[in-house]
Formats: structure tokens, C-alpha cells, sequence
């Protein structure tokens, strides 16, 4: 058996931050996309844990409830922003949001 | 650990103190101000801003009387230095003209709230800690602070379809950002075992530079950072983003959120990347090349004067950025008194966007100009003053910036870059200069009517002041952007 080591924890959060970023590129529900942005801080949140352990110091853990709160802040406001567009033009598809174009 | 809240903390978040408490009383006082009479909130701001002004006055007087580099406050959280103080007056101007010009147009749109000023307040203070903070989590808070209030303000016209979209843009790419840059953070913090910024600079330089966690940092923060100052690739949100939101907001937008970046990334990248230079600088460079290619390039073919300004200021970013590259002390005293005349010269020419705005039209067509000279003479007298600037033709203050950016690329032998850069300057002239076209020779159009207000022109009369005073007497302003350098270059 070999222990779980912050390598690893590493390596997870590598991954979800690879697979945030591939969901904020590619998906065209801007709602998808929010959530693949939590993905991104979720990616933080275990690098600064899996630190904190490491080292020995509870800063990462103080960091990572700051991201957090971060992140709901940042999901208030985007639901709210899309909403309004909801009202305005029924649809959440980012594809059809494109009346700014040169 | 024992941590006291002390005196020297209280003195150094005073400023932001003022703002937060200001913000939160324009949200209370708004219940009982009338529809008719929301200019008041107008006033409570300003009147915000006087105070901090004043706190700010007081910092930098401090440090004068004791002969202080700087004042470190919060257990080394935030460091008050000649750097933070002059982004401070920066923003503290911006935020003030912002305020004036936008009691008029938010009428017009029919869209006046409090909310409005206290977000600008909100804005500010998360700038305030951009500029001061020298640790990770006060930085992120203060970053975030600043851009979540950006996203609502962009999308404050609720029922304009363009806002929204604007909005929805904005806040994906900004939110994605935001997290690519505090991925990096964690990484920082990894390495150092600390989250203050001078720790991760002495863990850094002892590391190998090829170290690949040290690498992944800097990419992840560099993108980050890139993003926010809009820099070529990742420059798509600014255009939209500044076209959708009410032309306000895109003035406060382009000129002091991006002064707030440009102070979060000088900080990050000359204090704990300072030892892995050779790594960043052709990377910078790269990317500031990319920068005034496309944004020059793009700008040619707009007709929308906001996507053409928004165009201008992705370029100008890529000059302050070459004021990085080079690194000296003439190229930092380059940036800071580049983004101080890019204030008032592109905060002048939105200012003359936003007056164009009137009962019938949106006013952000070029040809809504058309015939100004003959209509109103001294309008486009000062409009012609901010786009000499913003081509930087002398004497207006555009070319000083310009001059000391190209200076010091010379003097550290960047040749090429200098090249392209005196090459961009040809094209940038010719698509202001399509501006100007307009407004002097062609035909007055109907719909092209000006809807002043006093705050408009007291905006638009301090901006021209500023654009030629620092053109024709620099001194006094390169005295405080030596100020601002870092106390290890001057």
C-alpha cells in the first residue's frame, strides 16, 4: 500500500483545473460554464489544503474558506447577471449571446 | 502568535475604511432619497472621496515627515510605499470623475440608483488593496472585490440587451481568470510556506528557476494577470465588455481598473518573480508585441467608437507593458507616468462619448461626431487634445509616456521591440486621426446633439488641463513617478 502523499493531491487538482478550463472552452451553456469555473477554484481549494497539510500551517486552510466565500460571492452575482439576459433574450446558450461583434 | 489591532493598522486601512463605510452609507441613506433627487448620492460619494483623499494625504505626509520607504501595517499584510500611494491618487481621481459625469447619463438611461455610486466606492476599495497589499489572500480579496463590483456595474442597464451580454462576457472571462490566477497563488503558497509576498520572493530565488512547480506558478499567474490588463490573447472580453456597458462605466473601466492591474501585476512580477526574469521577460515581451499588433491592427476597421477606444486602450497596455520588459528604472518610471497620462487622456475622450449620449440616440457611432467643429467648437477642440494625446504627438503629455517607454527599451537594447513600437505609433495615428476627420470635415448631422451637464465639463476641462500640463511642465509629475518606484531601483 503506498500512503496518499501531496503529490497526489497535486495531481488531482492539476486535473480538475484541466478539466475546468476544457469546460469553460467548450461548453456553450453559460451555466455549464459557471460551474465549470467552480471546478477551477475547487482545483485551488485542494492545492491549498493538501499545503497546508503538508506544511504544517493553517494559512492554506484560512486561504481556502476566502476562495470559497470568493466563489459563492462570484455565483450570486453570475446567476444574477444571467438572469437579466435570461429576461431580455430567453436563452442561456453562449452562442447565441453575440449581438457585440466587429 | 499574539495579533493586536494597532494604531499603525488603523492609519494604514484608513483610506479603505472611508470607502467601505461611505458605500455601505449610500446604500442606506438612498431608501430615503427621492427619484428626482438621486444626484445627492452623487454628493455623498464625493464627499467620500474628500475624506479619503485627506487619509491618503495624511499617509503620504507620514512617510515624508519620518523619511519612511515605507509603513508596513496588519502583521506585513499591507505595506504602504510610495508604489501604493501614487495608484492611490490615481484611482482617487478616476473614481471622482467617474462620479461627476455620471449623474446626467444615468438620467438619460433612465437607470439611477444608489447602488450605482456604491459599487464605485466598492470598486475602489478593492483597487486600494490592490496597489497596497504584499500578501496573497488580502491581493485575491481586494482583486475580486474590485472585479465582482465591475461585473454588476457593466451590466447596470438592466433592460439593455448589449449590457447584458457585456455583462455575461465579462464576468465568465473575468471569473475564469480570476481563478487561473489564484491557482497560482496556491502554488506560491506551496512553495514558500507563507502567503506574504517577500517570503515567496526569498523561496523562490532559492529554488532552481527550472524548477517546473516554480514554472506552473508563474504561467498560471502570468495568464491571470494578462487577463485582467487585457493583453493579446486574452484581450477578447475588453471590446465587448466596453462597447455593452454604459459609457460611464467603460471610462472607469478602461482607465482605473486597469491601472489597478497594471499595479497588481508590477507588484507580483517584480517582487516574488523578480528572480525568475529571464524566464518572464521574452515571454512579456512576446505578448506586448502581440498586444500592439492586434489591438493597432483592429482598431483601423471600427466604427464603433467605444470597440475603437477599447481597441486603442488593449494597445496601450502593450506599451506599458514593454516599460516591464526593458525593467529599469527608466521603463518603470515610464509606466507609472504612462498610466497616470493615459488617466486623463482616455478617461477625456469617454467623457466625450458619454456627452454624446442624448434623448434619441446611443452616441457611440464615429459619425455621430460628424461636423462637431461646426456645432460645438470647443468640444471638438478637446476632443482633438485627448486623441493627440492618445497617438502621442507632442506636446501633448501622450508623447512624454511614449518617450521614456522607447528610451528604455533602447537603453536595454531592445531594438526590435523599440522598432515595432515607433512603427505602431504610424498606424494608431491614422485611425485617431479618422476621428478627427469627422469631426472637422464632414458634414453637422442632426441627431449629433451634445447633452452637457456641469460635471461633464468640469471632467472634461481637468482631463484636457492634465493631457497638456504634463505634456508642456513634467517635472512635478516625474517627481512623483520616481516617487512611486520601488525602493530597491531608486
Amino acid at each position: 500500500m503506498h500512503p496518499i502523499t501531496t503529490v497526489h493531491y497535486l495531481f488531482l487538482s492539476a486535473a480538475l483545473l484541466l478539466v475546468g478550463t476544457i469546460g469553460v472552452l467548450t461548453r456553450r451553456n453559460i451555466v455549464v460554464i459557471l460551474m465549470s469555473i467552480e471546478l477551477i477554484l475547487n482545483a485551488v481549494n485542494i492545492n491549498l489544503i493538501a499545503f497546508s497539510r503538508q506544511l504544517g500551517n493553517v494559512n492554506g486552510q484560512v486561504f481556502a474558506i476566502f476562495v470559497i466565500t470568493d466563489a459563492a460571492a462570484e455565483a450570486a452575482v453570475g446567476l444574477g447577471i444571467l438572469i437579466a439576459l435570461f429576461r431580455n433574450k430567453e436563452t442561456v446558450n453562449a452562442d447565441e449571446v453575440d449581438i457585440l461583434k466587429w | 502568535m499574539n495579533f493586536q489591532f494597532t494604531q499603525t493598522d488603523f492609519f494604514v486601512l484608513r483610506p479603505a475604511i472611508l470607502l467601505c463605510l461611505f458605500g455601505c452609507g449610500i446604500l442606506i441613506t438612498d431608501f430615503f432619497i427621492e427619484a428626482r433627487q438621486k444626484f445627492f448620492n452623487a454628493l455623498t460619494a464625493l464627499i467620500g472621496r474628500g475624506f479619503t483623499g485627506y487619509a491618503l494625504w495624511q499617509q503620504q505626509s507620514y512617510l515624508k515627515a519620518n523619511g519612511l520607504p515605507e509603513l508596513v501595517g496588519l502583521s506585513g499584510a499591507i505595506t504602504i510605499d510610495g508604489f501604493g500611494i501614487f495608484f492611490n491618487w490615481i484611482f482617487l481621481i478616476a473614481t471622482a470623475l467617474a462620479i461627476i459625469i455620471s449623474t446626467r447619463y444615468l438620467e438619460i438611461e433612465q437607470e439611477h440608483h444608489g447602488e450605482y455610486y456604491a459599487l464605485l466606492l466598492f470598486a475602489q476599495t478593492g483597487m486600494v488593496f490592490l496597489a497596497t497589499a504584499t500578501e496573497l489572500v488580502t491581493l485575491f480579496i481586494g482583486l475580486e472585490l474590485m472585479a465582482l463590483s465591475f461585473y454588476v456595474m457593466v451590466g447596470f442597464l438592466r433592460g439593455d440587451k448589449r449590457s447584458n451580454e457585456a455583462a455575461v462576457k465579462y464576468l465568465l472571462l473575468g471569473a475564469f481568470s480570476s481563478g487561473m490566477l489564484v491557482y497560482g497563488f496556491s502554488i506560491f503558497y506551496g512553495i514558500a510556506n507563507s502567503t506574504k509576498l517577500a517570503d515567496i520572493a526569498q523561496a523562490i530565488s532559492s529554488r532552481d528557476p527550472k524548477d517546473p512547480m516554480v514554472f506552473l506558478a508563474l504561467a498560471t499567474t502570468a495568464v491571470g494577470l494578462l487577463f485582467k490588463i487585457a493583453a493579446a490573447p486574452f484581450h477578447m472580453w475588453a471590446p465587448d465588455a466596453y462597447e455593452g456597458a454604459p459609457t460611464t462605466i467603460t471610462a472607469y473601466l478602461s482607465v482605473a481598473s486597469k491601472a489597478a492591474s497594471f499595479a497588481f501585476l508590477l507588484r507580483i512580477f517584480q517582487s516574488p518573480l523578480a528572480s525568475v526574469r529571464p524566464t518572464w521577460e521574452p515571454l512579456l515581451g512576446a505578448v506586448a508585441l502581440l498586444t500592439m499588433t492586434l489591438g493597432n491592427l483592429a482598431a483601423i476597421s471600427q466604427t464603433n467608437i467605444k470597440r475603437l477606444l477599447a481597441y486603442s486602450s488593449i494597445s496601450h497596455a502593450g506599451y506599458i507593458l514593454l516599460g516591464l520588459v526593458s525593467g529599469n528604472q527608466t521603463g518603470l518610471k515610464g509606466i507609472a507616468v504612462y498610466i497616470l497620462v493615459y488617466t486623463f487622456m482616455n478617461f477625456g475622450a469617454f467623457t466625450m462619448v458619454v456627452a454624446m449620449r442624448n434623448q434619441k440616440i446611443i452616441g457611440d457611432d464615429i459619425d455621430d461626431m460628424a461636423g462637431l467643429m461646426v456645432k460645438r467648437p470647443a468640444y471638438a477642440v478637446l476632443m482633438l487634445i485627448f486623441l493627440l494625446s492618445l497617438a502621442g504627438i507632442p506636446p501633448t503629455a501622450g508623447f512624454l509616456g511614449k518617450y521614456y517607454i522607447f528610451l528604455s527599451l533602447i537603453q536595454t537594447q531592445h531594438y526590435y521591440l523599440a522598432v515595432f513600437a515607433v512603427l505602431y505609433v504610424a498606424v494608431a495615428a491614422y485611425y485617431y486621426f479618422r476621428i478627427v476627420k469627422v469631426m472637422f470635415a464632414s458634414e453637422a448631422v442632426e441627431r449629433g446633439e451634445i447633452s452637457d451637464s456641469a460635471g461633464i465639463r468640469v471632467a472634461l476641462a481637468v482631463s484636457a488641463v492634465f493631457t497638456l500640463l504634463i505634456g508642456v511642465y513634467p517635472e512635478p509629475f516625474l517627481e512623483m513617478a520616481q516617487r512611486s518606484l520601488f525602493a530597491s531601483l531608486r
